[in-house]
Protein backbone atom coordinates (compact mmCIF):
# COMPACT_ATOMS: atom_id res chain seq x y z
CA UNK A 1 0.00 0.00 0.00
CA UNK A 2 2.80 2.37 0.93
CA UNK A 3 4.69 2.19 -2.92
CA UNK A 4 1.17 2.49 -4.41
CA UNK A 5 0.79 5.57 -1.92
CA UNK A 6 4.22 6.99 -3.26
CA UNK A 7 3.81 6.01 -6.83
CA UNK A 8 0.68 8.21 -6.63
CA UNK A 9 2.06 11.16 -4.95
CA UNK A 10 5.43 11.13 -7.06
CA UNK A 11 2.90 11.02 -10.17
CA UNK A 12 0.72 13.92 -8.84
CA UNK A 13 4.19 16.03 -7.99
CA UNK A 14 5.15 15.42 -11.38
CA UNK A 15 1.89 16.98 -12.67
CA UNK A 16 2.14 20.02 -11.00
CA UNK A 17 5.43 20.90 -11.08
CA UNK A 18 4.60 20.06 -15.24
CA UNK A 19 2.05 22.61 -15.08
CA UNK A 20 4.03 24.88 -12.90
CA UNK A 21 6.65 24.71 -15.78
CA UNK A 22 3.81 25.00 -18.56
CA UNK A 23 2.48 28.38 -16.97
CA UNK A 24 5.42 30.09 -15.80
CA UNK A 25 6.74 32.93 -18.47
CA UNK A 26 9.17 34.76 -16.12
CA UNK A 27 11.12 34.55 -12.69
CA UNK A 28 9.27 34.59 -9.74
CA UNK A 29 10.42 34.67 -5.99
CA UNK A 30 8.50 33.13 -3.54
CA UNK A 31 8.79 32.38 0.19
CA UNK A 32 7.35 29.95 2.17
CA UNK A 33 7.17 31.29 6.04
CA UNK A 34 6.82 28.51 8.20
CA UNK A 35 9.96 26.87 9.03
CA UNK A 36 8.24 23.38 9.18
CA UNK A 37 7.92 24.45 5.49
CA UNK A 38 11.52 25.36 5.03
CA UNK A 39 12.31 21.78 6.77
CA UNK A 40 10.10 19.91 4.49
CA UNK A 41 11.30 21.37 0.96
CA UNK A 42 15.00 21.04 1.87
CA UNK A 43 14.17 17.54 2.98
CA UNK A 44 12.40 16.96 -0.14
CA UNK A 45 14.08 18.87 -2.28
CA UNK A 46 11.21 20.41 -3.60
CA UNK A 47 13.06 23.68 -4.69
CA UNK A 48 14.96 21.44 -6.93
CA UNK A 49 11.57 20.11 -8.89
CA UNK A 50 10.16 23.25 -9.74
CA UNK A 51 11.64 25.18 -13.02
CA UNK A 52 14.96 27.34 -12.08
CA UNK A 53 13.12 30.91 -12.74
CA UNK A 54 10.79 29.63 -9.64
CA UNK A 55 13.15 30.68 -6.80
CA UNK A 56 11.81 29.44 -2.91
CA UNK A 57 13.18 31.92 -0.31
CA UNK A 58 13.10 31.17 3.47
CA UNK A 59 10.85 33.11 5.85
CA UNK A 60 11.16 33.78 9.75
CA UNK A 61 8.68 31.18 10.42
CA UNK A 62 10.98 29.35 13.30
CA UNK A 63 9.78 30.76 16.78
CA UNK A 64 12.93 29.19 18.57
CA UNK A 65 15.05 30.86 15.36
CA UNK A 66 13.61 34.42 16.15
CA UNK A 67 13.16 34.46 19.89
CA UNK A 68 16.07 37.25 20.49
CA UNK A 69 19.09 36.80 22.05
CA UNK A 70 17.55 38.72 25.32
CA UNK A 71 15.11 37.08 26.06
CA UNK A 72 16.97 33.90 26.32
CA UNK A 73 19.38 35.84 28.64
CA UNK A 74 16.27 36.78 30.60
CA UNK A 75 15.27 32.91 30.47
CA UNK A 76 18.90 31.90 31.94
CA UNK A 77 18.71 34.64 34.56
CA UNK A 78 15.40 32.92 35.53
CA UNK A 79 16.75 29.49 35.62
CA UNK A 80 19.82 29.81 37.51
CA UNK A 81 17.22 31.00 40.38
CA UNK A 82 17.26 28.87 43.53
CA UNK A 83 13.47 29.29 44.45
CA UNK A 84 12.81 28.22 40.53
CA UNK A 85 11.84 25.38 38.75
CA UNK A 86 11.81 26.46 35.09
CA UNK A 87 10.14 24.61 32.06
CA UNK A 88 10.42 24.66 28.61
CA UNK A 89 9.77 23.02 25.53
CA UNK A 90 12.34 20.82 24.33
CA UNK A 91 14.18 22.51 21.33
CA UNK A 92 14.41 25.57 23.54
CA UNK A 93 17.40 24.00 25.70
CA UNK A 94 20.22 24.24 23.51
CA UNK A 95 19.52 27.27 22.01
CA UNK A 96 22.79 29.10 23.17
CA UNK A 97 22.52 32.73 25.21
CA UNK A 98 25.28 34.85 25.86
CA UNK A 99 27.25 32.62 28.29
CA UNK A 100 25.30 29.35 28.07
CA UNK A 101 22.70 26.94 27.09
CA UNK A 102 19.37 25.23 29.25
CA UNK A 103 21.55 22.05 29.36
CA UNK A 104 24.87 23.78 31.02
CA UNK A 105 22.46 25.72 33.35
CA UNK A 106 20.73 22.00 34.43
CA UNK A 107 24.11 20.74 34.75
CA UNK A 108 25.12 23.23 36.94
CA UNK A 109 22.49 22.54 39.53
CA UNK A 110 19.15 24.76 38.70
CA UNK A 111 15.95 22.69 38.38
CA UNK A 112 15.34 23.00 34.22
CA UNK A 113 12.54 20.66 33.25
CA UNK A 114 11.36 19.74 29.56
CA UNK A 115 7.39 19.93 29.30
CA UNK A 116 5.46 18.65 26.31
CA UNK A 117 2.49 21.05 27.31
CA UNK A 118 2.35 24.48 29.38
CA UNK A 119 -0.73 22.16 31.29
CA UNK A 120 2.14 20.37 32.96
CA UNK A 121 3.61 23.13 34.02
CA UNK A 122 0.28 23.63 36.48
CA UNK A 123 1.01 19.84 37.71
CA UNK A 124 4.38 20.82 38.56
CA UNK A 125 3.25 24.16 40.55
CA UNK A 126 0.95 22.33 42.42
CA UNK A 127 2.98 19.52 43.50
CA UNK A 128 5.92 21.88 44.35
CA UNK A 129 3.95 24.83 46.27
CA UNK A 130 7.21 26.00 47.78
CA UNK A 131 8.90 26.49 44.46
CA UNK A 132 8.24 28.89 41.48
CA UNK A 133 7.47 27.56 38.48
CA UNK A 134 8.40 29.44 35.20
CA UNK A 135 6.88 28.44 31.81
CA UNK A 136 9.25 29.35 28.17
CA UNK A 137 6.48 30.81 26.29
CA UNK A 138 7.66 31.18 22.93
CA UNK A 139 5.86 30.38 19.98
CA UNK A 140 3.64 31.88 17.06
CA UNK A 141 -0.52 31.54 16.71
CA UNK A 142 -0.14 27.86 17.16
CA UNK A 143 0.87 27.65 20.79
CA UNK A 144 -0.73 30.83 21.77
CA UNK A 145 -3.89 29.11 22.37
CA UNK A 146 -2.27 26.59 24.50
CA UNK A 147 0.39 29.31 26.56
CA UNK A 148 -3.17 31.36 26.87
CA UNK A 149 -4.72 28.42 28.25
CA UNK A 150 -2.04 27.33 31.37
CA UNK A 151 -2.00 30.96 32.37
CA UNK A 152 -6.20 31.45 32.73
CA UNK A 153 -6.34 28.17 34.27
CA UNK A 154 -3.66 29.09 37.05
CA UNK A 155 -5.66 32.42 37.62
CA UNK A 156 -9.07 30.48 38.49
CA UNK A 157 -7.41 27.56 40.20
CA UNK A 158 -5.80 30.54 42.14
CA UNK A 159 -2.41 28.46 41.71
CA UNK A 160 -0.31 31.89 42.81
CA UNK A 161 3.17 29.98 42.02
CA UNK A 162 3.17 29.62 38.16
CA UNK A 163 4.14 32.33 35.88
CA UNK A 164 5.25 32.31 32.16
CA UNK A 165 8.07 34.31 30.19
CA UNK A 166 6.60 35.66 27.18
CA UNK A 167 8.17 35.77 23.88
CA UNK A 168 5.41 35.59 21.53
CA UNK A 169 5.36 36.77 18.11
CA UNK A 170 2.81 37.40 15.38
CA UNK A 171 3.08 36.22 11.24
CA UNK A 172 0.81 38.78 9.72
CA UNK A 173 3.05 41.70 10.86
CA UNK A 174 6.39 39.86 9.58
CA UNK A 175 5.42 39.41 6.61
CA UNK A 176 4.15 43.07 6.12
CA UNK A 177 7.52 44.17 7.77
CA UNK A 178 9.28 42.25 4.86
CA UNK A 179 7.09 43.60 2.30
CA UNK A 180 7.73 47.24 3.61
CA UNK A 181 11.73 46.69 3.11
CA UNK A 182 13.19 48.48 0.10
CA UNK A 183 15.16 45.56 -0.85
CA UNK A 184 12.63 43.21 -0.48
CA UNK A 185 12.38 40.63 -3.60
CA UNK A 186 9.51 38.50 -2.38
CA UNK A 187 6.84 38.43 -4.76
CA UNK A 188 4.39 36.20 -2.89
CA UNK A 189 3.82 33.59 -0.05
CA UNK A 190 3.09 30.65 0.84
CA UNK A 191 0.90 30.90 4.12
CA UNK A 192 1.89 28.69 7.19
CA UNK A 193 -0.88 26.55 7.24
CA UNK A 194 -1.05 25.58 11.26
CA UNK A 195 -1.11 29.54 11.76
CA UNK A 196 -3.92 29.60 9.62
CA UNK A 197 -5.32 26.57 11.33
CA UNK A 198 -5.63 28.46 14.42
CA UNK A 199 -6.22 32.56 13.58
CA UNK A 200 -7.95 32.12 10.15
CA UNK A 201 -7.02 34.33 7.21
CA UNK A 202 -8.99 37.01 7.33
CA UNK A 203 -5.90 39.04 8.12
CA UNK A 204 -3.99 38.24 5.36
CA UNK A 205 -6.13 39.85 2.91
CA UNK A 206 -5.57 43.11 4.17
CA UNK A 207 -1.98 42.06 3.57
CA UNK A 208 -2.31 40.84 -0.02
CA UNK A 209 -4.66 43.66 -0.96
CA UNK A 210 -2.35 46.86 0.52
CA UNK A 211 0.72 45.56 -1.12
CA UNK A 212 -0.89 43.64 -3.99
CA UNK A 213 0.83 40.26 -3.30
CA UNK A 214 -0.70 36.68 -3.55
CA UNK A 215 -0.60 34.89 -0.32
CA UNK A 216 -1.50 30.79 -0.48
CA UNK A 217 -2.06 29.33 2.67
CA UNK A 218 -0.43 25.85 2.12
CA UNK A 219 0.07 22.76 4.24
CA UNK A 220 3.86 21.16 4.93
CA UNK A 221 3.59 18.06 3.20
CA UNK A 222 5.57 17.65 -0.30
CA UNK A 223 2.27 17.79 -2.55
CA UNK A 224 0.71 20.60 -0.40
CA UNK A 225 3.65 22.96 -1.13
CA UNK A 226 4.35 22.52 -4.80
CA UNK A 227 0.63 22.89 -5.34
CA UNK A 228 0.67 26.13 -2.90
CA UNK A 229 3.81 26.96 -5.05
CA UNK A 230 1.48 26.44 -8.11
CA UNK A 231 -1.22 28.36 -7.00
CA UNK A 232 1.22 31.12 -6.38
CA UNK A 233 2.33 31.28 -9.79
CA UNK A 234 -0.72 31.39 -11.75
CA UNK A 235 -1.70 34.25 -9.71
CA UNK A 236 1.53 36.18 -10.18
CA UNK A 237 1.22 35.31 -13.82
CA UNK A 238 -2.20 36.45 -13.99
CA UNK A 239 -1.67 39.84 -12.42
CA UNK A 240 -3.87 38.44 -9.29
CA UNK A 241 -2.92 39.29 -5.91
CA UNK A 242 -5.63 37.51 -3.25
CA UNK A 243 -5.44 34.86 -0.39
CA UNK A 244 -6.34 31.40 -1.53
CA UNK A 245 -6.35 28.13 0.61
CA UNK A 246 -4.44 25.32 -0.54
CA UNK A 247 -5.26 23.47 2.90
CA UNK A 248 -9.11 23.51 3.23
CA UNK A 249 -8.57 20.25 4.48
CA UNK A 250 -7.42 21.52 7.89
CA UNK A 251 -7.79 25.27 7.61
CA UNK A 252 -11.22 27.65 7.43
CA UNK A 253 -11.45 31.04 6.88
CA UNK A 254 -12.83 31.92 9.71
CA UNK A 255 -10.22 29.90 11.89
CA UNK A 256 -11.37 28.41 15.49
CA UNK A 257 -12.92 31.43 16.80
CA UNK A 258 -12.58 29.82 20.46
CA UNK A 259 -9.22 29.29 20.49
CA UNK A 260 -9.25 32.98 19.80
CA UNK A 261 -11.46 34.17 22.08
CA UNK A 262 -9.08 32.55 24.97
CA UNK A 263 -5.94 34.69 23.40
CA UNK A 264 -7.87 37.36 23.48
CA UNK A 265 -8.76 37.79 26.38
CA UNK A 266 -5.37 36.85 28.24
CA UNK A 267 -2.54 38.55 25.62
CA UNK A 268 -2.63 41.70 24.01
CA UNK A 269 -0.38 42.77 21.00
CA UNK A 270 3.31 44.64 21.46
CA UNK A 271 5.87 45.32 20.18
CA UNK A 272 8.73 42.32 19.54
CA UNK A 273 12.17 42.07 18.60
CA UNK A 274 12.79 39.55 16.20
CA UNK A 275 16.43 37.84 16.29
CA UNK A 276 18.16 38.65 13.41
CA UNK A 277 15.38 40.79 12.06
CA UNK A 278 15.25 43.40 14.53
CA UNK A 279 12.27 45.00 16.40
CA UNK A 280 8.47 44.79 14.50
CA UNK A 281 5.96 47.38 15.72
CA UNK A 282 3.28 45.18 17.05
CA UNK A 283 4.11 42.13 16.13
CA UNK A 284 3.86 39.94 19.31
CA UNK A 285 2.00 39.07 22.60
CA UNK A 286 2.51 39.98 25.97
CA UNK A 287 0.00 39.19 29.46
CA UNK A 288 -2.56 41.61 29.57
CA UNK A 289 -2.95 44.06 32.85
CA UNK A 290 -5.24 41.39 34.84
CA UNK A 291 -2.90 38.47 34.08
CA UNK A 292 0.16 40.45 35.91
CA UNK A 293 0.63 38.05 38.60
CA UNK A 294 1.80 35.59 36.25
CA UNK A 295 4.35 37.61 34.12
CA UNK A 296 7.64 35.66 34.89
CA UNK A 297 9.28 39.30 33.03
CA UNK A 298 7.81 41.65 35.93
CA UNK A 299 8.32 39.25 38.86
CA UNK A 300 11.61 38.53 38.49
CA UNK A 301 12.39 41.86 37.25
CA UNK A 302 14.51 40.82 34.60
CA UNK A 303 12.98 43.44 31.72
CA UNK A 304 16.33 45.40 31.42
CA UNK A 305 18.33 42.69 30.28
CA UNK A 306 19.33 44.11 26.92
CA UNK A 307 21.57 42.02 25.07
CA UNK A 308 22.87 42.97 21.03
CA UNK A 309 23.62 39.59 18.65
CA UNK A 310 27.45 39.44 17.44
CA UNK A 311 27.19 40.45 13.83
CA UNK A 312 28.94 38.12 11.78
CA UNK A 313 25.62 36.04 11.23
CA UNK A 314 23.50 37.00 8.31
CA UNK A 315 20.09 35.31 9.29
CA UNK A 316 18.21 38.94 9.06
CA UNK A 317 18.91 39.29 5.51
CA UNK A 318 18.11 35.07 4.90
CA UNK A 319 14.79 35.35 7.08
CA UNK A 320 13.78 38.42 5.08
CA UNK A 321 14.70 36.01 2.05
CA UNK A 322 17.55 38.41 0.65
CA UNK A 323 20.18 35.47 1.13
CA UNK A 324 20.58 32.00 1.17
CA UNK A 325 22.14 29.81 3.86
CA UNK A 326 24.92 29.03 1.73
CA UNK A 327 25.62 32.85 0.85
CA UNK A 328 27.32 33.01 4.38
CA UNK A 329 30.95 32.50 4.61
CA UNK A 330 30.71 31.29 8.24
CA UNK A 331 28.13 28.36 7.20
CA UNK A 332 29.40 24.97 7.94
CA UNK A 333 32.63 26.10 9.78
CA UNK A 334 33.02 27.86 12.51
CA UNK A 335 28.45 28.03 12.42
CA UNK A 336 26.95 24.63 12.72
CA UNK A 337 24.13 23.21 14.41
CA UNK A 338 26.43 22.50 17.55
CA UNK A 339 28.22 25.49 17.25
CA UNK A 340 25.56 28.38 15.83
CA UNK A 341 26.03 32.22 15.46
CA UNK A 342 22.97 32.76 15.28
CA UNK A 343 19.08 32.37 14.72
CA UNK A 344 18.24 30.43 11.51
CA UNK A 345 21.35 27.66 12.89
CA UNK A 346 19.64 27.42 16.30
CA UNK A 347 17.15 25.34 15.47
CA UNK A 348 15.73 21.96 13.03
CA UNK A 349 13.25 24.22 11.32
CA UNK A 350 15.84 27.12 11.11
CA UNK A 351 16.62 27.19 7.18
CA UNK A 352 20.82 26.99 8.27
CA UNK A 353 20.26 24.25 10.01
CA UNK A 354 18.00 22.43 7.62
CA UNK A 355 20.42 23.15 4.86
CA UNK A 356 23.68 21.69 7.21
CA UNK A 357 21.27 18.66 8.13
CA UNK A 358 20.52 17.95 4.30
CA UNK A 359 24.01 18.02 3.25
CA UNK A 360 23.67 21.70 0.96
CA UNK A 361 27.10 22.98 1.42
CA UNK A 362 27.32 23.61 -2.29
CA UNK A 363 25.88 26.86 -4.03
CA UNK A 364 25.80 24.58 -7.21
CA UNK A 365 22.40 23.46 -8.21
CA UNK A 366 21.79 19.17 -7.63
CA UNK A 367 19.36 18.36 -11.13
CA UNK A 368 16.39 16.83 -9.62
CA UNK A 369 16.63 13.98 -12.10
CA UNK B 1 7.08 23.89 16.38
CA UNK B 2 4.27 25.06 14.75
CA UNK B 3 3.75 21.50 13.30
CA UNK B 4 0.57 20.17 14.66
CA UNK B 5 0.48 16.08 15.28
CA UNK B 6 -2.92 14.07 14.20
CA UNK B 7 -3.84 11.11 17.12
CA UNK B 8 -6.90 9.51 17.97
CA UNK B 9 -9.03 9.56 21.30
CA UNK B 10 -9.24 7.06 22.87
CA UNK B 11 -11.57 8.53 25.85
CA UNK B 12 -12.24 11.50 27.61
CA UNK B 13 -12.41 12.91 31.07
CA UNK B 14 -12.47 16.19 33.38
CA UNK B 15 -9.35 17.29 34.92
CA UNK B 16 -10.03 20.77 37.34
CA UNK B 17 -12.87 22.19 34.70
CA UNK B 18 -11.08 21.16 31.57
CA UNK B 19 -12.06 18.73 28.74
CA UNK B 20 -9.24 16.45 28.46
CA UNK B 21 -8.25 12.69 26.45
CA UNK B 22 -5.76 10.36 26.12
CA UNK B 23 -5.00 10.63 22.52
CA UNK B 24 -3.11 8.02 20.82
CA UNK B 25 -0.28 8.75 18.54
CA UNK B 26 1.32 5.45 16.79
CA UNK B 27 2.17 3.49 20.32
CA UNK B 28 2.15 6.45 22.34
CA UNK B 29 -0.55 7.86 24.55
CA UNK B 30 -0.61 11.60 25.66
CA UNK B 31 -2.91 13.44 27.86
CA UNK B 32 -4.36 16.01 25.54
CA UNK B 33 -6.94 19.14 26.33
CA UNK B 34 -10.19 19.44 24.10
CA UNK B 35 -11.24 22.80 25.24
CA UNK B 36 -10.35 23.87 21.49
CA UNK B 37 -12.96 21.52 19.97
CA UNK B 38 -15.81 21.54 21.69
CA UNK B 39 -17.31 18.89 19.18
CA UNK B 40 -14.96 16.04 19.09
CA UNK B 41 -16.25 12.71 20.76
CA UNK B 42 -14.47 9.37 21.54
CA UNK B 43 -12.70 7.98 18.43
CA UNK B 44 -12.29 10.94 16.24
CA UNK B 45 -9.02 12.09 15.16
CA UNK B 46 -7.47 15.76 15.77
CA UNK B 47 -4.43 17.53 15.19
CA UNK B 48 -2.60 18.41 18.43
CA UNK B 49 -0.29 20.97 19.19
CA UNK B 50 1.82 21.02 22.39
CA UNK B 51 -1.04 19.00 23.96
CA UNK B 52 -3.97 21.19 22.94
CA UNK B 53 -6.31 19.54 20.03
CA UNK B 54 -6.57 22.71 17.48
CA UNK B 55 -8.85 20.91 15.10
CA UNK B 56 -10.66 17.50 13.66
CA UNK B 57 -9.24 15.77 10.79
CA UNK B 58 -10.75 12.19 9.16
CA UNK B 59 -9.03 9.10 9.68
CA UNK B 60 -6.94 9.08 6.23
CA UNK B 61 -5.82 12.52 6.59
CA UNK B 62 -4.06 11.53 10.00
CA UNK B 63 -2.59 8.42 8.86
CA UNK B 64 -0.76 10.00 6.19
CA UNK B 65 0.15 13.07 8.21
CA UNK B 66 1.21 11.05 11.09
CA UNK B 67 3.54 9.29 8.40
CA UNK B 68 5.02 12.18 7.32
CA UNK B 69 6.05 13.47 10.59
CA UNK B 70 7.71 10.42 11.35
CA UNK B 71 9.67 10.44 8.18
CA UNK B 72 10.70 14.22 8.75
CA UNK B 73 11.99 13.22 12.12
CA UNK B 74 8.84 16.12 13.52
CA UNK B 75 7.88 13.38 16.35
CA UNK B 76 10.76 14.66 18.92
CA UNK B 77 8.00 16.71 21.12
CA UNK B 78 5.86 13.03 22.16
CA UNK B 79 9.38 12.10 23.78
CA UNK B 80 9.27 14.89 26.68
CA UNK B 81 9.01 13.42 29.87
CA UNK B 82 5.06 12.83 31.06
CA UNK B 83 4.67 14.64 34.59
CA UNK B 84 2.13 12.99 36.52
CA UNK B 85 0.46 10.70 33.50
CA UNK B 86 2.90 7.70 32.22
CA UNK B 87 2.36 7.39 28.87
CA UNK B 88 1.43 3.68 27.16
CA UNK B 89 3.37 1.86 25.15
CA UNK B 90 0.52 -0.45 23.09
CA UNK B 91 0.74 -2.09 20.23
CA UNK B 92 -1.24 -0.67 17.16
CA UNK B 93 -4.42 -2.39 15.83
Amino acid sequence: MKYVDEYRSETLARNVTDEIRRIQTRPWVIMEVCGGQTHSIVKHGLDHLLPQEIELVHGPGCPVCVTPLEMIDKAHAIARRPDVIFTSFGDMLRVPGSEADLFAIKSQGADVRIVYSPLDCLKIARANPDKKVVFFAVGFETTAPANAMSVWQARKEGIKNFSILVSHVLVPPAIAAILQSPQNRVQGFLGPGHVCAIMGYEEYEAISSRYRVPIVVSGFEPLDILEGTLMTVRQLEEGRHEVENQYARAVEREGNRTAQDLVAQVFEVTNRKWRGVGAIPESGYRLRHEYREHDAELLFEVEKIDTTEPSVCISGQILTGLKKPHDCPAFGSPCTPQTPLGATMVSAEGACAAYYAYGRYMKSKIVAD
Amino acid sequence: MCLGIPGKILETFDSKGLRMAKVQFGGIVRETCLEYVPETAIGDYVVVHVGFAISKVDQEEAARTYRLLEEMGQLAELDAPPIGDRPKREELP
